[in-house]
C-alpha cells in the first residue's frame, strides 16, 4: 500500500512538469502554427517540390537519360528557331490573354456591382458558370464550335453570306482561337476579384468626389482604380502564372498546329518530353517558365508590399 | 456438464500436431498457384473486341493457374504512351503492356527481350512484317511482340458512286471483291490520283486528306513520300532531306492540297472520318472505322464504301502502317507467364478470334495470317474490306523509317512530314526554304 502511494506521488510530479511544459509550448504561438500547417507543408513538398527538383534532375541529363549534360540541354534549346517562336508565342498567348481577361472583367464587374443587390446574385452565378466547368470540358465543346467540318460558327457565317473562316486551321485564326478560349474561360475569375474590391470601396470616397464634381471617368481614375491596385496586382499575377502554364485549351483545340504556331510552353514540353521520348529536354522547356514567371511575381509582389508599407 | 479448459500442455501438443501436419502434407497447387499477372492492353475502338481479347486470355490463366488481371487503356489524350513512360520511369506497374509503335524502342532499357518467343512465332507462323522488325528489335534482340489489336493500315477508303461519277474510276473494276486487283489496278497511281482529287474537288466532293499533326495524316504522308523514294534520313541517320525526291514530293503536294478542303490542316485523327460519314467527302485514307461507323450512323454513305491499295509512286505501292506491340517489362515478377501468354496470344485461333471481333480492322503483323475469311465476308457492300490487309502487292511504310529510331521517333510525333508541306503550301514558303528548314530541325533531332 505504501509503495503504491509513493509510485502514485512518483508519477504526479512527472504528469504536472509535462503539463507546465505544454502550456510554456503553447505560449510559444509559431510552433502551434507551424505543426498546424505541417501536413500542408507535406503535401506541398510531395506534390510541388519533389517533382520540381527532379524535373531540374532531369533536365540535366542527356536525351538517354545516361549521363550528366550541366546545362547542355539549355544551350541546344537556345540555338533552336522553334523554342524562340514557342517563347515568343507564349507571351503573346499570356499577356494578350491576361489583357483581355482583365478588362472584360473590370467592365463587367462594374456591370454587375450596379445591379440591385436582389438580381446580382442571379447574375454573379451565371457568369461564373464558364469558370466553373472543367476546362478540358468546355474546350472540347468550342472545338466542335470552331471544327472544320460542322463549325456552328460557320454555319452562322454563310447563313448571312459570309465565307468560312479556318479557325483552327489558319496560324493567325488559331491563335485568335487558343486566345478567345483562353480569355471567355478566365474572365470570370477577373470578374469576381474586382467584385470583392468593388464592394470594399467606401462609399464616402465616391460621395466627396462627387462633391468635388468629379465625373465617371475622374471617379475610376482617383478613386476605384487606387483603391483596387493592389486587387488588380495579385490576380494579373496569379493569371499571368495560370495562363503561362495553360495546357489543356491548345492541345485541345489544336495541339499546337498548324506549323508549331499555336504552340506554347506546356504543350511543346508534352510533345518533346512524352510523346518524343526525349524527357530531359521537356523538363527543360518546361522549368524555362520558371524565371520568367519568378521575375513577374518578384516585381509584382515588391511593389504591393511597397504600398503595403506606405499605408 | 463438464468444461473442457485450454491448458498450456494441451496447447502445446496440439500446436505440435498442426505443424508436424502442415511439413508432411503434399504440395496442394492453388487456384492460382503459377503467381499473379498483371497486363494493360490498348481500349478498343470497335465495340465487342475488348471481350474476345478478355476471354481468350482468361481462359488461359485458368487453365495455367495464373491470377491475372486485364485493365483496357485509351489512347485518347495519349493515356497509353503516358501510362509506359511513367512505368517505365517509375520501375513498377503491370507486367505487360501495349505500346504504340515507337514505345518499345524509346523504353527499350526497361523491357525484357523476348527472343525466345518471336523465334517460336516466327516458326510457326512465317515472316513477321518487315516494320515490325524495325521497331520491335533493339540491338539485335526482340523486345516487343506484334500485338494484334489496333495494328492498322490506312489505305483508301472511297466511294463507289463519286469516284465514279466526278472522276471516270470504277473501283469495283480494279478492286473486285474475293479477287486479287486487275490489270486495271496498275493504273492507280499518284499522278491519276491527283487528276482524280482536282476532278472530285471541282465536283463539290473533295478527297478528304489531313495534314495536321496526329498519325492519320503523318502516316498517309509518309507512304507518298516512300512511294517517291524521299527519304528525310537514311538508316545510319545522315540527314537526307535534300533530295530530288523530297522535293519532287513537295512539289506534288503543292498541287494536291489544291484540291483539298482548305481546313485539312487542322485536321486531327476523327476529321477525316466525320468528312466522309457526312457524305461530302470521296475519299480518306483510314483503317474501316470510318465505314464501321458509317454502318451505323448513316448506312447510305456505308453501302457506297470501298477500301482498296494506296496509289503506286515511282518507286512502288506503300501502304500507311501503325502497329501496336507487346512488351514486358524487367521489373516484372512474373515474366514466364507473361511471356507464356504472349506467345499464346499469337497463336492463329487466337488472332482469328481476335480480328473477327474487330470486324476485320486489325491487321496481323505475320504475312500468313492475312487471308482470314472476315475480310471477304463483311458488309454492306459485300467485300467492302477485303482489299484492306495488304497483301503481295503493297509494302507497308513506317513513317519516319528507315531513320535510327530515336530520330525517327522525333520526326514522327513533331509531323515533320506534314509540315514541310503546310511550310511550302499554306505557309508561302518555297520548297527550298521548307526543306533547309527541315533539315535543321533534323538535325536537332539526332541529339543523342
Amino acid at each position: 500500500m505504501a509503495n503504491g502511494v509513493a509510485t502514485d506521488a512518483a508519477a504526479r510530479l512527472p504528469a504536472s512538469r509535462r503539463r507546465a511544459a505544454r502550456r510554456r509550448f503553447a505560449r510559444h504561438k509559431s510552433w502551434i502554427a507551424f505543426f498546424m500547417a505541417l501536413p500542408l507543408i507535406a503535401l506541398i513538398a510531395a506534390l510541388v517540390v519533389y517533382p520540381a527538383l527532379y524535373s531540374l534532375f532531369l533536365a540535366t541529363l542527356n536525351k538517354g537519360m545516361e549521363r550528366f549534360v550541366g546545362l547542355g540541354n539549355f544551350t541546344f534549346l537556345f540555338q533552336r528557331d522553334l523554342f524562340w517562336m514557342v517563347v515568343k508565342q507564349s507571351v503573346i498567348f499570356a499577356v494578350s490573354a491576361v489583357i483581355f481577361k482583365a478588362l472584360i472583367g473590370f467592365v463587367v464587374a462594374h456591370f454587375v456591382h450596379n445591379i440591385p443587390a436582389k438580381g446580382q446574385r442571379k447574375w454573379r452565378g451565371m457568369l461564373l458558370v464558364p469558370w466553373v466547368i472543367p476546362p478540358a470540358m468546355s474546350t472540347l465543346a468550342w472545338f466542335w464550335l470552331f471544327d472544320p467540318s460542322y463549325s456552328a460558327f460557320n454555319w452562322v457565317l454563310s447563313r448571312i453570306g459570309f465565307h468560312n473562316v479556318p479557325w483552327l486551321g489558319d496560324p493567325l485564326w488559331a491563335r485568335f482561337s487558343v486566345i478567345l478560349v483562353n480569355v471567355w474561360y478566365g474572365a470570370p475569375f477577373f470578374l469576381i476579384m474586382y467584385l470583392a474590391a468593388l464592394k470594399s470601396v467606401p462609399e464616402q470616397l465616391y460621395e466627396a468626389a462627387a462633391i468635388d464634381g468629379a465625373n465617371w471617368w475622374q471617379k475610376i481614375w482617383y478613386v476605384t482604380l487606387p483603391m483596387m491596385r493592389n486587387i488588380i496586382a495579385i490576380t494579373v499575377l496569379f493569371s499571368l502564372i495560370v495562363t503561362f502554364a495553360n495546357f489543356d485549351i491548345v492541345r485541345i483545340l489544336t495541339a499546337g498546329g498548324p506549323i508549331d504556331q499555336t504552340h506554347v510552353f506546356a504543350t511543346w514540353a508534352f510533345q518533346l518530353g512524352i510523346e518524343g521520348g526525349d524527357l530531359p529536354l521537356g523538363a527543360c522547356v518546361s522549368l524555362f517558365m520558371f524565371p520568367i514567371l519568378g521575375v513577374a511575381a518578384y516585381f509584382i509582389l515588391r511593389d504591393i508590399n511597397r504600398r503595403g508599407n506606405e499605408a | 456438464m463438464s468444461r473442457r479448459t485450454f491448458t498450456r500442455r494441451r496447447f502445446l501438443a496440439t500446436t505440435a500436431a498442426a505443424s508436424a501436419a502442415v511439413i508432411g502434407a503434399p504440395y496442394i497447387r492453388t487456384s492460382h498457384a503459377a503467381g499473379r499477372l498483371t497486363i494493360g492492353f490498348w481500349d478498343h475502338w470497335v465495340p465487342g473486341a475488348n471481350d474476345t481479347q478478355t476471354a481468350i486470355c482468361q481462359e488461359w490463366a485458368k487453365k495455367e493457374k495464373v491470377d491475372l488481371k486485364i485493365d483496357y487503356i485509351t489512347s485518347q489524350g495519349n493515356k497509353i504512351m503516358m501510362t509506359a513512360t511513367a512505368e517505365s520511369q517509375a520501375q513498377a506497374g503491370h507486367d505487360m503492356l501495349q505500346m504504340i509503335a515507337w514505345y518499345p524502342l524509346s523504353l527499350a532499357k526497361s523491357l525484357e527481350p523476348v527472343d525466345d518467343v518471336m523465334n517460336g512465332l516466327i516458326k510457326a507462323n512465317g515472316k513477321v512484317e518487315p516494320a515490325i522488325e524495325y521497331l520491335g528489335k533493339s540491338g539485335g534482340h526482340w523486345i516487343a511482340v506484334p500485338a494484334i489489336t489496333g495494328t492498322q493500315v490506312k489505305p483508301p477508303c472511297a466511294r463507289i458512286d463519286l469516284l465514279k461519277q466526278h472522276c471516270g474510276i470504277d473501283l469495283l473494276a480494279m478492286y473486285p471483291a474475293g479477287k486479287p486487283p486487275t490489270k486495271e489496278a496498275e493504273n492507280w497511281n499518284w499522278d491519276n490520283f491527283v487528276v482524280a482529287a482536282e476532278k472530285a474537288f471541282k465536283a463539290g466532293n473533295p478527297f478528304g486528306l489531313g495534314l495536321g499533326q496526329t498519325t492519320d495524316s503523318v502516316d498517309w504522308v509518309g507512304a507518298l513520300f516512300a512511294s517517291y523514294g524521299a527519304q528525310l534520313v537514311d538508316a545510319k541517320g545522315n540527314v537526307t532531306v535534300k533530295s530530288d525526291a523530297v522535293k519532287q514530293v513537295l512539289e506534288y503536294a503543292q498541287r494536291l492540297v489544291k484540291a483539298l478542303p482548305p481546313d485539312v490542316f487542322a485536321w486531327d485523327d476523327a476529321s477525316n472520318n466525320r468528312y466522309l460519314i457526312s457524305g461530302q467527302g470521296s475519299l480518306i485514307f483510314n483503317p474501316p472505322s470510318a465505314w464501321a461507323v458509317a454502318k451505323r450512323d448513316n448506312i447510305k454513305v456505308a453501302e457506297q464504301c470501298w477500301t482498296f491499295e494506296m496509289p503506286k509512286g515511282p518507286k512502288g505501292r506503300y501502304a500507311p502502317f501503325l502497329p501496336f506491340l507487346l512488351g514486358t517489362w524487367k521489373f516484372s515478377k512474373n515474366k514466364g507467364a507473361a511471356k507464356a501468354l504472349l506467345a499464346h496470344l499469337n497463336e492463329r485461333s487466337n488472332v482469328e478470334k481476335i480480328v473477327n471481333a474487330s470486324g476485320g480492322y486489325d491487321i496481323p503483323s505475320f504475312q500468313s495470317m492475312r487471308n482470314f475469311k472476315v475480310w471477304e465476308e463483311v458488309a454492306p457492300p459485300k467485300g467492302t474490306v477485303y482489299h484492306y490487309p495488304p497483301r503481295e502487292t503493297q509494302q507497308l511504310s513506317m513513317a519516319g523509317s528507315p531513320a535510327p529510331t530515336n530520330v525517327a521517333q522525333q520526326m514522327y510525333v513533331q509531323a515533320i512530314n506534314t509540315k514541310m508541306i503546310a511550310r511550302c503550301t499554306q505557309g508561302g514558303e518555297s520548297i527550298d526554304k521548307a526543306i533547309a528548314w527541315a533539315a535543321s530541325e533534323l538535325e536537332g533531332y539526332a541529339r543523342t
